[in-house]
């Protein structure tokens, strides 16, 4: 009982040992934060890649494919059983995008991706990262009438984030389409009095027109005469009466209406169109209604590029600039009519992979495995999100576990703080230990009050570093803002990361760790301490000043 | 408090009554030490305090033990009340050999059996005056048997420390009282286990004249009146003369006066 009484009277009226703990405070505090905040980052990116990516990718090794990818599909199903819950193929191919930014051609390198887009949201997250509500619910490759999102549905944005996309889709398209008719028409009354020649032609071709096509400069030409759009545009009349905002492929030779049609939709990653400021506004260089250059090989051997005109109808923003900045989804019919993928003779399509989603609960690396065998390894490449992922995934875990050695580091130095302080109260309090002898305690009755007491700071201390840890973690926003708002520096800014809050997740697990081995501290710390106390003669101890 | 009101068994005060009867046997010393050596080593060389001392306390003897400083009169009480371990010799009490006990036992025997009385109190700073008489049993119990028996162990505190006049000052820390005071709560601190023995090492050595007084008489009404068993070291002869026997102890033996 007198070791509860002088360990709690210890606590009350030593206050230097409290001092030693706020070390372990700030310890398990810090601890608990970057463990909070490194598991949040973890939760979002692994969210995202396993959002992107499906379950398990089936893909061939070459660029060209493997045909019927129904029969394959069929066969996905036998060897998978019911743990399947959803398959979508897919066509890759690298490719080079080109789209005109202010009168200059912008080439970025990507992976051109053809997916089918009734299938390929039902297999990953793809249809959440669609800037347009209609094509969250369903994706269309056709350009969407306006209503894309100018707050980042993802994200608890301040406010709208992306005013360029209000008025993007057809609206914006009839206006550029206009704005540079006019503007062809404003040049050419300038050139006209000093165009005596015939190389006029040649000249407004040279000019800086914002076209994006040949096709397009020749309806601009068409357009400087008043023309009647019922009888000048050569539309196939059974698709214009139906719906005229439909994706018509030109034919050869046919003069298409820009401000009424689209060449073959597809998807960017919102990174290879925009770029965010430091006000977290995000500026776009091309918008839905934009058309673009895709050059990309076909399945030929050896491949020849062939490069043709779209028309961007979304963006992808998954928040992984790897994949934002990378990919650009098309439909895959088109791509694999572009590419030469469709047999001539049986009109039986070849894709490079297939989508697999798992039903909930199925074990992944089981599924991949019977999967493997199922199918002979020369030809198929059959792999997890979590293996087309692992570097990048095993890199996270080992800087969290280096992290978290160094941060327990922290505490063991505060350990050291408890031990000399300690030894510091033993040799202050001899002459109480020789008493308590006198009156019958044990030695190990008298360690036990210096170890009880070490158990004391110790709970007291990972106590406080617990509170402290959870009150900034579920506050680490309002901190961040204030912290900008002392130093007038961005702290987290918005351009690089893609969240626009810091993701915290608070794991029961990882705390409990901390706590505990903050108090196994703070009583390891105490064991030299109370031994030494222990062994402390009595009539010494007694005469001790 | 009349003599009558002290043998009364249900007096939590009342001390020795008890013990008259554990130690019936009156052929046997209470306490006693045979050919009791002790030695330290100092600076290199062997300073021999005790060389073999024979000492026998009777039942509700009282004491007191007498020499020269450093003739070894605390070293003695220090082996008799098994703070310390003599080099050779034996230490009984009540017959029973106590000094080569594992040291569990002759914890336990300190805790109940015997009594310690110091000449600097020895009062724990961090108790009050209660806190610091309820110290043997708090060391003796564990927290639950503690809850079990506090009340009548702060009851029997409590008698104790009223009987010495100290009711008013129940929780009072240590600084805050004056030595005849604390000398007062050490000794009730050592009566509440209702030990055999008091050892007493100078009880008085720090205290004024008067304070001292007071305290050597309420050690001689303890033997007196209790019929507690009292071993006093001191250097004063005038003190001594207040005991039943002396014994002085010169060059490591003893004189018995």
């Amino acid at each position: 009982m007198y070791k509860l009484l002088l360990c709690w009277r210890y606590l009350r009226t030593r206050w230097i040992a409290l001092a030693s703990v706020v070390s372990v405070t700030l310890g398990v505090a810090t601890m608990i934060v970057v463990n909070a905040v490194m598991a949040g980052f973890s939760h979002e990116m692994q969210t995202r890649i396993h959002g992107i990516l499906s379950d398990i990718v089936f893909e061939s090794h070459s660029l060209s494919g493997f045909q019927d990818p129904k029969w394959h599909m069929e066969e996905i199903k036998r060897a998978g059983g019911a743990a399947i819950a959803g398959m979508t193929p897919t066509v890759a191919v690298p490719a080079m995008l080109n789209f005109q930014v202010r009168g200059q051609w912008v080439t970025r390198q990507v992976m051109f991706i053809g997916i089918d887009e009734s299938t390929h949201a039902h297999v990953s997250d793809f249809g959440g990262y669609l800037q347009h509500p209609d094509n969250r619910k369903q994706l269309s490759f056709n350009l969407r009438d306006g209503g894309y999102d100018t707050v980042d549905s993802q994200a608890d944005s301040p406010g709208p984030t992306r005013p360029a996309l209000e008025g993007a889709g057809w609206p914006y398209r009839r206006m550029r389409v206009e704005r540079e008719r006019l503007w062809r028409q404003r040049l050419e009354s300038q050139q006209a009095p000093s165009a005596v020649n015939k190389e006029t032609p040649q000249k407004t071709q040279s000019q800086p027109v914002r076209s994006v096509n040949a096709q397009v400069e020749a309806v601009l030409a068409a357009a400087d005469a008043p023309a009647d759009p019922a009888t000048d545009a050569p539309l196939d009349p059974a698709t214009s009466k139906q719906d005229p905002f439909r994706a018509v492929r030109p034919e050869e030779g046919r003069v298409m209406d820009p401000a009424q049609e689209q060449f073959t939709g597809i998807v960017p990653g919102i990174g290879l169109a925009s770029f965010r400021d430091n006000t977290g506004v995000d500026r776009f260089l091309i918008l839905p209604g934009d058309d673009v250059k895709v050059t990309f090989p076909t399945a030929g051997t050896p491949p020849k590029a062939v490069s043709d005109t779209f028309t961007v109808v979304d963006f992808y923003e998954s928040k992984m600039s790897e994949y934002d900045s990378n990919f650009v989804f098309v439909p895959i019919q088109e791509l694999q009519r572009m590419r030469g993928m469709i047999d001539p003779q049986t009109g039986i399509p070849s894709v490079n992979s297939i989508q697999i989603k798992l039903s909930p609960g199925t074990d992944l690396a089981l599924m991949r495995d019977q999967l493997r065998k199922a199918f002979p390894a020369d030809m198929y490449l059959i792999s997890s999100w979590r293996d087309k992922q692992g570097p990048l995934l095993m890199a996270v875990e080992m800087e969290m576990a280096v992290l978290n050695i160094l941060l327990f580091l922290i505490i063991a130095v505060a350990g050291f703080g408890i031990l000399a302080i300690f030894f510091m109260i033993v040799v202050e309090k001899t002459r109480d230990i020789g008493i308590l002898k006198s009156l019958g305690a044990s030695s190990s009755g008298v360690a036990g009050i210096f170890l009880g007491y070490g158990l004391f700071l110790g709970m007291l201390g990972a106590g406080a570093g617990l509170a402290l840890g959870l009150a900034i973690t579920w506050n680490i926003n309002t901190i961040r803002a204030c912290v900008e708002w002392c130093t007038g520096q961005r702290v987290f800014d918005p351009s690089i990361y893609y969240f626009f809050k810091i993701p915290t997740i608070v794991n029961v697990y990882t705390i409990s760790w901390i706590i505990a081995g903050a108090v196994g501290i703070a009583v390891g710390a105490s064991v030299l301490p109370a031994l030494r106390a222990a062994r402390l003669h009595p009539v010494e101890a007694l005469r001790h000043d | 408090m009349t003599r009558a009101a002290m043998r009364d068994d249900t007096n939590p005060v009342s001390l020795g009554r008890e013990r008259d009867e554990r130690g019936s046997n009156a052929l046997v010393p209470l306490l006693s030490v045979r050919k009791l050596r002790k030695n330290y080593r100092s600076g290199g060389g062997l300073l021999e305090v005790l060389r073999g001392v024979d000492f026998d306390l009777d039942q509700s003897g009282f004491v007191a033990i007498v020499g020269q400083s450093g003739s070894g009169k605390s070293t003695l009480l220090h082996l008799m009340g098994l703070l310390d371990e003599p080099d050779s010799g034996e230490v009984y009490l009540s017959g029973t050999r106590i000094d080569n006990l594992p040291a569990h036992h002759r914890d336990r025997l300190r805790n109940t059996d015997i009594g310690m009385v110091f000449q600097s109190y020895h009062l724990l700073p961090e108790f009050n005056a209660l806190e610091n008489v309820l110290a043997p049993l708090m060391v003796r119990y564990g927290v639950l048997e503690w809850m079990r028996r506090k009340t009548e162990a702060r009851g029997r505190a409590r008698a104790l420390l009223e009987r010495f006049g100290l009711g008013a000052r129940l929780h009072h820390k240590p600084r805050q009282l004056s030595g005849g005071e604390m000398q007062r709560v050490a000794i009730a601190r050592a009566l509440v286990s209702q030990p055999r023995v008091l050892l007493a090492d100078e009880p008085t050595g720090n205290l004024d004249e008067a304070s001292g007084a007071e305290i050597l008489d309420t050690i001689c009404e303890l033997n007196r009146e209790d019929g507690l068993s009292i071993v006093l070291v001191t250097h004063d002869s005038a003190i001594a003369r207040r005991a039943d026997r002396i014994v002085r102890l010169a060059a490591g033996h003893v004189e018995t006066i």
